[in-house]
């Protein structure tokens, strides 16, 4: 037996671990927390008065413009100086959280702006709100154009959130690290942390080709026609 | 009884409408007829708010909106108008998302919150009517445009609108496509449905429609009786338009005196 085997077997318990109670849970609750921020900041983009509208350009700039690593750093090492003291794992999170919202709400404001305009006429014509145009018919079919480019920034977050490390959250990466420390054997454990990243990645992007194919179940868009 | 009255209309400095006032009779159908531009579509989608007018009066049934520039009139006064109208749109903007059944239910279930049993029945039985009982499990996409526009017009009749707005009903489809939506119009149009529709397509205007408004320029330039606008227009303006639509090849109802 290779000696770097028995190796791998002995540290994927801990690892899987750290993937399953942290990596993934950030991930996850981050990314569905982000979409509730980028969706709210889109509409505000859309259709609020220009102040709201602002102050949301203001915040998709600042997060674009800045390096993730940096906002991490600034919420969990910089805030204790106003007094504001949080755990890694929230820290970690409200960080996500703000980045996922920044990046999705461009995704959603585009793609609701796709859907074309005569649907919102016939929406209104047929004597819905404007809330149950967008429920109803603009929203479901956005939501199939925007599969793909979300799904790309789901897949991101799950090898960004590697970067919770350096904030002291124990997850994937950080486990890594931590059996490095003991075992000297860089090569075989981040190769080991690499494939389980590996793994998480392809199962999400084959829940995405599975996502997008039930969403375009009806077909294209209609256009004008025979 | 729908009316208009005065219906004034500005794109920026382009003055689409300028003054507009008719009255679609009860249990007929009326054409808007005129040249691309004249404004009858703009027209059209005053009436159920599409568009807002800077001025005028827009009176349906027992449902009354003044309009000035500016002021937005209340939500619900807008929305108790557009229930009584329904509209079938140019290029049908069927909800591509949803079956033809469910399109034509839509309304019946989002708005009205009718029970999704009796929605079904009712939304079965104006396919039926249509022509369009078998695809009603079928999206979309899968139809042809003629078969598109066939739901649409269920769908806008599904609330039992007082009045049936028609924007080119016909004119995105091809003339073998465009005939099953005309005889489904004819159809209602003798079941006594209140139709108003903008058309360029004259066997639309000169079969089923008992009264023409011709348009041009955003001013009413003559109304009355089919037979009398296509067969004895007064107006020359009306007489160059419609001796243009003859020269494309339309049976028009007196045309031969």
């Amino acid at each position: 037996m290779p000696h770097w085997l028995p190796l791998m077997l002995e540290s994927l318990p801990s690892l899987l671990w750290a993937c399953v109670v942290f990596t993934v849970p950030l991930t996850v609750l981050s990314f569905g927390l982000g979409l509730g921020v980028g969706f709210t900041a889109a509409l505000t983009r859309l259709f609020a008065p220009w102040p709201f509208a602002a102050l949301v350009r203001f915040y998709v700039w600042i997060i674009r413009g800045t390096p993730l690593l940096v906002q991490l750093f600034l919420i969990f090492y910089g805030l204790p100086s106003v007094g504001i003291v949080l755990d890694a794992f929230p820290a970690a999170l409200i960080g996500f959280t703000l980045n996922v919202g920044a990046y999705t709400s461009e995704i959603i404001r585009a793609v609701l702006g796709s859907v074309p305009k005569g649907q919102w006429e016939a929406a209104y014509s047929i004597g819905m709100s404007w809330a149950q145009a967008i429920r109803r018919i603009i929203l479901p079919q956005a939501s199939r154009v925007a599969v793909p480019p979300l799904s790309n920034t789901f897949i991101s977050l799950v090898k960004d959130t590697s970067l919770a490390a350096a904030i002291t959250v124990p997850e994937l990466f950080r486990a890594g690290q931590r059996i490095v420390a003991t075992s000297y054997e860089p090569l075989i454990i981040y190769v080991e942390v690499a494939l389980i990243y590996l793994v998480v990645s392809t199962v999400l992007s084959s829940l995405q080709a599975r996502l997008e194919t039930w969403l375009s179940r009806y077909g294209g868009y209609i256009e004008a026609g025979t | 009884m729908i009316a208009l009255e005065n219906i004034e209309k500005h794109f920026g400095t382009l003055h689409v409408l300028k003054g507009v006032s008719l009255v679609v009779p009860e249990s007929g159908v009326t054409a808007l007829i005129g040249p691309s531009g004249s404004g009858k579509s703009t027209l059209l989608r005053c009436v159920n708010l599409l568009e807002l007018p800077q001025a005028g009066r827009v009176r349906i049934d027992d449902a009354t909106l003044d309009f000035s520039a500016g002021a937005r009139p209340n939500r619900q006064a807008m929305q108790a108008l557009r229930r009584k109208t329904g509209m079938v749109f140019q290029n049908f903007q069927l909800f591509p998302h949803l079956s033809a059944l469910e399109n034509v239910i839509e309304g019946l279930v989002t708005v009205l919150r009718w029970p999704g049993e009796r929605a079904r029945a009712r939304g079965l039985e104006l396919l039926e009517k249509v022509g369009m009982a078998a695809k009603a499990d079928d999206w979309p996409a899968n139809l042809s445009g003629g078969q598109q526009q066939r739901v649409a017009i269920a769908r806008a009749l599904a609330p039992a609108p007082l009045v049936l707005l028609c924007d080119e009903p016909t004119s995105a489809l091809d003339p073998e496509l465009a005939g099953e939506v005309v005889d489904v119009l004819a159809q209602l149009a003798r079941e006594g449905t209140t139709m108003l529709m903008a058309t360029h397509d004259l066997r639309l205007a000169s079969s089923i429609a008992g009264n023409v408004v011709f348009l041009d320029h955003g001013e009413v330039v003559e109304a009355g009786p089919s037979r009398e606008v296509f067969g004895a227009p007064v107006r020359e303006r009306t007489k160059r338009f419609v001796s243009s639509l003859r020269q494309d090849g339309g049976d028009v109802p007196g045309a031969d005196g």
